[in-house]
């Protein structure tokens, strides 16, 4: 039971909250707080549209612990329309019917759960969009 | 700083150890390379480890292998890189010794990681990534490569088939190797037929997990010739980071830190990728020796997987890779994988490679990383026989 870590990130999880860089105006996520592009600190709060496309993806048979009961499911790296990737699941979508280009759009989904009687986490996963 | 030399060197055969423990596998490696090295005392010990927490509920682990090796008293620290976790190890017992904080130091790396389940070992493995990013999506070392992979075949046009050439070389090469996991041939087909476990990775491009435990003994190469008449002197040693997950990457497909570790490592050595004799890289998975060769400057862009298609990484190739089996075929017990690849490299340079000796093996690099490309340490390492 990891609480106070998965709070932490709600925001993140639940909204693609990240931030944009006041010097240089680079969009981050997830936010990390000096920005990548100058290298000065960045810190104000910027909310991501959830939109993107596929950039690569893959089909995983052998899950880690807390998400054996969901696979085989569909990662990928999804290319936000505001410049950075984000590392996800794809949700919606046959995993044959995935292609790299594919335009997506962000939903809220169960990520895991800790055990039969643990928390529920949930955060974003991707689904085609038109 | 002082030059820095091996004077000796250990390994345990890779595989499953039921019956061996942690320490008794790091113990094995340590005894044989001092037994090697005719010593019998030494200043420092490192241990790379990478799992001992999540997969044997124990830290503490360089305490617990110089007690267990009866070195009560030793200076002895675990040092930890994922992946790299080995060559971590190394990296720390060359500076010791180049700084002239102590003369004899052993760098052991082990793992133990079959005592668990696999979705264990998947979810000790996914630490080396970004664990609020990645791990906390799903994703699995084997799922960020094949993320990887895919990108690199989409912008390339490589066919999945063609990153069997891979696998078939280091395969070929362990079965000469007394300490590799799997010494067997597989062919093509096979590779094309393996169970896919991440498409487009299938079992066969990646790294079976093990245990195992690999030692090197290095000390100043003014008192090398003492203890050895084959001593290999470590040329360079470097290393450098990228960003911890994959997303943030300036550019997916370029590992820009194993450039930079390798860049670092030629330039302390004064040599050239033209100069080197053979390459002990990071064959975790197929797409990762492509990904390193490319960056170490032995291929262009996108050609990695065209070298090994055009057999210039067999031994008597341009670039001989992965001589004594790889992660692939010797095993990939991860935090000891960067010590073997060490030791393999200082038998190439010894002349005792046997059947897979490389003629004439004057300078040898290897590459170890630690996450898909996060921390990258790469060695240079030069055979003294030969001169």
């Amino acid at each position: 039971m990891e609480v106070a870590r998965f709070w932490r990130t709600n925001k993140q999880r639940y909204q693609l909250v990240g931030e944009e860089c006041p010097h240089c105006q680079a969009k981050i996520f997830p936010p990390r707080d000096v920005c990548p592009s100058c290298e000065k600190e960045a810190k104000v709060p910027y909310v991501f549209s959830g939109k993107g496309e596929v950039f690569s993806f893959s089909t995983l048979h052998q899950a880690p612990a807390g998400f054996e009961r969901y696979a085989p499911y569909t990662v990928a790296l999804v290319k936000l329309s505001e410049g950075p990737m984000v590392t996800a699941q794809l949700t919606d979508v046959d995993a044959g019917d995935v292609k790299i280009g594919m335009p997506v759009e962000m939903v809220t989904r169960v990520l895991r759960e800790d055990g039969e009687r643990g928390m529920l986490v949930y955060g974003y996963k991707f689904r085609p969009s038109n | 700083m002082r030059d820095v030399s091996i004077i000796g060197i250990g390994q345990t055969v890779v595989g499953e150890h039921w019956d061996k423990s942690l320490r008794e596998l790091g113990y094995y490696a340590l005894a044989s390379a001092m037994k090697d090295a005719k010593l019998e005392r030494i200043d420092a010990l490192y241990v790379g480890n990478a799992h001992s927490g999540a997969l044997s509920n124990q830290e503490n682990v360089g305490a617990m292998i110089a007690d267990f090796a009866g070195l009560r008293g030793v200076e002895a620290l675990k040092i930890e890189a994922a992946g790299a976790s080995a060559a971590a190890a190394m990296r720390m017992g060359y500076i010791a010794v180049a700084g002239g904080l102590c003369d004899f130091v052993a760098c052991v790396g082990v793992e133990k990681m079959t005592d668990q389940q696999p979705s264990t070992q998947e979810m000790a493995l996914a630490m080396a990534g970004d664990g609020d990013y990645e791990a906390m999506q799903g994703l699995t070392t084997v799922s960020l490569n094949a993320l990887l992979m895919r990108r690199y075949m989409h912008e390339h046009g490589y066919g999945k088939g063609d990153f069997a050439h891979f696998a078939v070389n280091a395969h070929a090469n362990a079965v000469n190797n007394p300490f590799a996991m799997y010494r067997m041939n597989i062919s093509p087909k096979q590779f094309a037929e393996a169970k896919p476990l991440s498409d487009p990775i299938s079992m066969f491009d990646s790294s079976p997990v093990a245990d195992g435990a690999a030692c090197v003994i290095l000390a100043p190469s003014a008192l090398a010739k003492e203890f050895t008449d084959r001593p290999v002197r470590v040329r360079a040693s470097a290393v450098a980071t990228d960003t911890i997950g994959l997303h943030d990457r300036r550019d997916l497909l370029a590992l820009d830190a194993a450039a930079w570790s390798a860049q670092k490592a030629y330039a302390s050595a004064g040599i050239g990728p033209d100069d080197i004799d053979l390459f002990e890289l990071h064959d975790g998975f197929t797409i990762m020796s492509a990904l390193s060769l490319e960056a170490a400057g032995f291929a262009a862009r996108g050609r990695g997987v065209g070298l090994a298609l055009d057999g210039e990484i067999r031994l008597g190739g341009r670039i001989p890779i992965t001589t004594m089996g790889g992660m692939k075929a010797r095993g990939n017990p991860a935090g000891a994988s960067g010590l073997y690849q060490i030791v393999e490299a200082a038998l190439q340079l010894r002349g005792e490679a046997g059947a897979n000796q490389v003629a004439n093996a004057r300078l040898a690099m290897t590459q170890n990383i630690g996450g898909s490309g996060a921390t990258v340490i790469t060695s240079i390492l030069e055979g003294e026989t030969w001169k």
